[in-house]
């Protein structure tokens, strides 16, 4: 049986990469559909969601402060809770962890500059909904391109979140400043994740890399298994 | 805009923002490349590229604010800044330019346009309230020559809202996709009254100003019709599509104003309250607007030419250092500092990264694309301006085509002196002729422009700098050209002969001047279709541009990370000549024979870690 499962791409005002996300995930098989921000439910069946990249609001306060209260953000809570997959790309990861769903906070980049480039990434643990199509310590090259992408946690908080195996991607090159070249984290339970790179820039060797796919497919069996396990609400 | 087969079509356009961006260099920039959107998105398009023509003084501290502000507007919205150029000349010391231009794709069977018709369609402002920002941007600041006042003039720079300006582009391109307005049209210089003219030249249009969303109280009625408040765009409605675009414009949180309606006077009526405060025959703004004649005189020939030493940069380095120099100097050091600062991916369209002559974007889902450059000639069109117009056509149609696309269409952006004197006008009239020249030998039309006067400074202007945007198609994204490879066989395509006259080495080691070598256009035509023919079967290809055919090879080191065996005569006029056309094509032995065409030099063999005796690695970090 071939199943298209639903992913959810929240489109907040100021979402800019929300439609690659879109036309990304359904390359790999999904049926991905956009949500507008003020909605409050998300799609029957969902099985994944994804917060894309962009300037949601114009991010004229700290990236994601406002995003946060958006009526969707209670939905996904509530999906996240019942251990619903949730993705945020770049602002979507400002996004939760202004929300609180994932640790840490994001601050601008060490040179102070946007910065849009390939970057080198390491995967740290290959047993996420993020990562499962991924080898432990395989090198992923895809891109960044923000102002505000330099994550940080105080020491007591990081050495937490390392034994806690939370920090699931590093960036294998100096980068922008992250503490710990953290790329990318997940919350305690694991379904929840953020990352800093852009995987859906990076779906084929025609755009500089296809290792992007790798990830976005990891979420797209994710979703899939929650749609035949029948735990999607 | 130009149809590009299997239902798309493809419009841009390039504009400037200099006088603002002198005076204001961040917010001068972010207006910028939000006018140039509007212009795009008023076609009924959805932006995919931007590219900016940046100039300054080496040093100039406004250049880093008006990259930040670029990239501050472009970054926000989601359109991707894919190239352009940064040029640093003394010309340019008071008068910056900063030049914009934006692409936007479309279905071919959706064309917006931006006259009014139908009398009793509805005429709505929609997108930021209306203050007293920018009023007088477009007489006060960008009609008149800069001066020591210019601190007083910033109140005239308007300011942009990036996060109001994406909204606009979302709620116009789905107004357009779903049919639901007549026309569109940007609110851009002059504000109201410009674009509203625009509209009402063939129709008329009433228009009660009392009832456009104000951001401040007590505005009189003419700053009404001239603020330039930015990120707002006028439509043309039928009464039954109003509930939908009010409804549109709702979800999006823009302001909106039922602000007119549309008649079949041929006036431009303003009412204030229900009582007329003013009225004109729409086409005494546009078609019949007053006019002046301004006589063309060439500039008395200099009394001092340069020495012929100071000509030829006698007393330049050797050819070896002159050229790691050169590589490092401002305006030919690499860019990547500079478009590291611009989301140039967004859309997952960009295949050919910024870097190397021409940026590529992917029609998705099929594998053509369109390669689209920005290039502008200064120092050599001040030496003789028709050739600098024709040089400037012919650099962006080349740079295009070294990415495998054939040049389908052209822009241009006209930056001038005071064209009131004779001699500015001179130069103005004759740089035209040369791009008109280039582009009936390209075939290539030029299907929109912009025009920036009066770029003087207490009665110093600045080069004469036309500058000029290219699309070109490219047929498979899939084979386009990119690093050359160990055995390739390095050749040299060219069209007319090139000199040290106005090129970046007589600028460094001596003085500008001389005569530029007359070009030769047929032949010039032929280079740049051999170009986009050839590309497919080609490794590399890379334009001769600033600091001639030693920096082109070295730059092609440089990307491909691959030195090369080549000869190229021991002389200044060979390693850094400009002007003429010219470009390095690298290709398989086995290629060859497939390129044809034009009559080819071989230069060497790609192969080991040096060029011109320099291992790659030190031009590398001459370059970076």
């Amino acid at each position: 049986m071939s199943v298209r499962p639903k992913i959810a791409v929240i489109v907040f005002p100021g979402s800019n990469d929300d439609r690659d996300a879109a036309w990304a995930l359904g390359a790999l098989g999904a049926d991905a559909k956009p949500v507008w921000h003020a909605e409050p439910t998300l799609p029957r069946d969902t099985g994944a969601v994804v917060l894309p990249g962009g300037f949601s609001y114009g991010d004229y306060l700290r990236c994601g402060a406002i995003a946060r209260s958006a009526s969707i953000m209670s939905a996904v809570r509530r999906f996240a809770a019942h251990g619903g997959p949730v993705l945020g790309i770049c602002n979507g990861f400002q996004i939760l962890c202004e929300a609180g769903l994932l640790p840490g906070v994001l601050r601008r980049n060490r040179d102070l500059e946007f910065v849009c480039r390939d970057v080198a990434v390491r995967v740290e643990r290959a047993d996420t909904p993020l990562t499962r199509r991924c080898e432990t310590d395989q090198i992923l090259t895809i891109p960044v391109k923000n102002g505000e992408g330099s994550w940080y946690a105080d020491e007591e908080l990081y050495t937490e979140l390392e034994q806690s195996g939370q920090l699931v991607l590093r960036y294998a090159e100096d980068c922008n400043g992250s503490v710990g070249d953290v790329a990318g984290v997940c919350d305690e339970v694991g379904n929840v994740l953020g990352l800093m790179p852009h995987p859906e820039h990076a779906m084929d060797p025609l755009l500089g890399s296809g290792d992007g796919a790798l990830l976005l497919a990891s979420l797209v069996d994710a979703a899939h298994g929650r749609v035949l396990s029948g735990t999607t609400r | 805009m130009i149809d590009l087969g299997e239902g798309e079509a493809v419009c841009f356009k390039v504009e400037s923002h200099n006088h603002p961006s002198a005076v204001e260099p961040f917010q001068g920039a972010a207006t910028g490349v939000g006018g140039i959107l509007r212009d795009i998105i008023a076609m009924g398009a959805r932006p995919v590229a931007l590219l900016d023509g940046l100039r300054f003084a080496d040093g100039d501290p406004r250049f880093d604010r008006a990259v930040g502000g670029i990239g501050a507007y472009g970054n926000s919205v989601g359109v991707a800044t894919v190239g352009g150029e940064a040029v640093f000349d003394d010309a340019y010391a008071d008068n910056v330019l900063v030049n914009a231009m934006c692409v936007g794709l479309l279905p071919a069977d959706r064309i917006a346009t931006a006259g009014a018709s139908g009398p009793g369609n509805l005429v709505v402002l929609f997108g930021a309230t209306t203050g007293r920002d920018g009023i007088g941007g477009a007489s006060v600041l960008a009609s008149a020559e800069l001066g020591e006042d210019d601190a007083d003039k910033r109140p005239t720079v308007q300011i942009g809202d990036p996060f109001t300006g994406k909204k606009l582009i979302e709620v116009s391109v789905e107004l357009v996709e779903s049919g639901l307005v007549e026309s569109l049209q940007d609110c851009g210089a002059a504000g109201l009254a410009s674009s509203l003219s625009e509209m009402a030249r063939e129709a008329g249009i009433d228009l009660d100003l009392d009832r456009v969303p104000l951001r401040e109280e007590g505005m009189e009625p003419w700053e009404v019709m001239i603020s330039e408040s930015q990120e707002r765009m006028v439509a043309v409605v039928r009464p039954q599509m109003l509930a939908a675009v009010e409804a549109l414009c709702d979800r999006w949180e823009l302001h909106h104003a039922v602000i007119g309606t549309v008649t079949d006077t041929g006036l431009l009526r303003a009412s204030w309250v229900r009582e007329a405060v003013g009225e004109i025959p729409a086409r005494f703004l546009t078609d019949e607007c007053p006019r002046y004649r301004i006589e063309p005189r060439p500039p008395q020939p200099s009394t001092r030419e340069p020495s012929s030493s100071l000509l030829l940069g006698l007393d330049a380095p050797a050819l070896e250092q002159a050229l790691l120099e050169l590589l490092g100097s401002p305006n030919i050091r690499s860019r990547a500092p500079i478009y590291r600062r611009y989301d140039h991916l967004v859309g997952s369209r960009t295949v050919r990264r910024p870097g190397l002559d021409a940026a590529v974007l992917r029609l998705r889902p099929g594998y053509r694309g369109l390669a689209v450059s920005l290039d502008g000639q200064g120092r050599m069109t001040r030496l003789d301006p028709r050739t600098g117009g024709a040089l400037a056509v012919l650099e962006a149609a080349r740079n295009v085509a070294c990415a495998g696309g054939e040049p389908i269409g052209l822009t241009d952006c006209l930056n001038f002196g005071n064209p009131e004197k004779p001699e500015i006008a001179w130069e103005l009239a004759e740089a035209i002729e040369g791009m008109a020249l280039a582009c009936e030998a390209l075939g290539v039309p030029i299907v929109s422009g912009n025009v920036s006067l009066y770029n003087e400074t207490d009665g110093r202007a600045i080069h004469p700098t036309p500058v000029v945007g290219c699309v070109g198609l490219v047929a498979d994204v899939r084979a386009i050209p990119s690093t050359w490879c160990e055995g390739d066989l390095i050749l040299l395509a060219d069209a007319s002969p090139v000199s040290l006259a106005g090129s970046e080495y007589q600028a460094r080691y001596g003085e500008v001047g001389g005569r530029l070598p007359r070009l030769e256009l047929g032949a010039e035509a032929s280079l740049v279709e051999f170009l986009w023919r050839a590309a497919p079967s080609c490794s590399l290809v890379h334009d001769v541009s600033d600091g001639g055919l030693a920096v082109c090879l070295a730059e092609a080191a440089i990307f491909s990370g691959i030195g090369a065996n080549v000869e190229v005569p021991e002389d200044a006029r060979a390693w850094f000549g400009e002007g003429g056309g010219q470009a390095v094509v690298a290709c398989a032995p086995e290629q060859v024979d497939r390129l044809g065409g034009i009559p080819l030099r071989e230069l060497g063999v790609v192969g080991g870690g040096r060029l011109l005796g320099i291992p790659v690695s030190e031009l590398a970090e001459a370059h970076s």
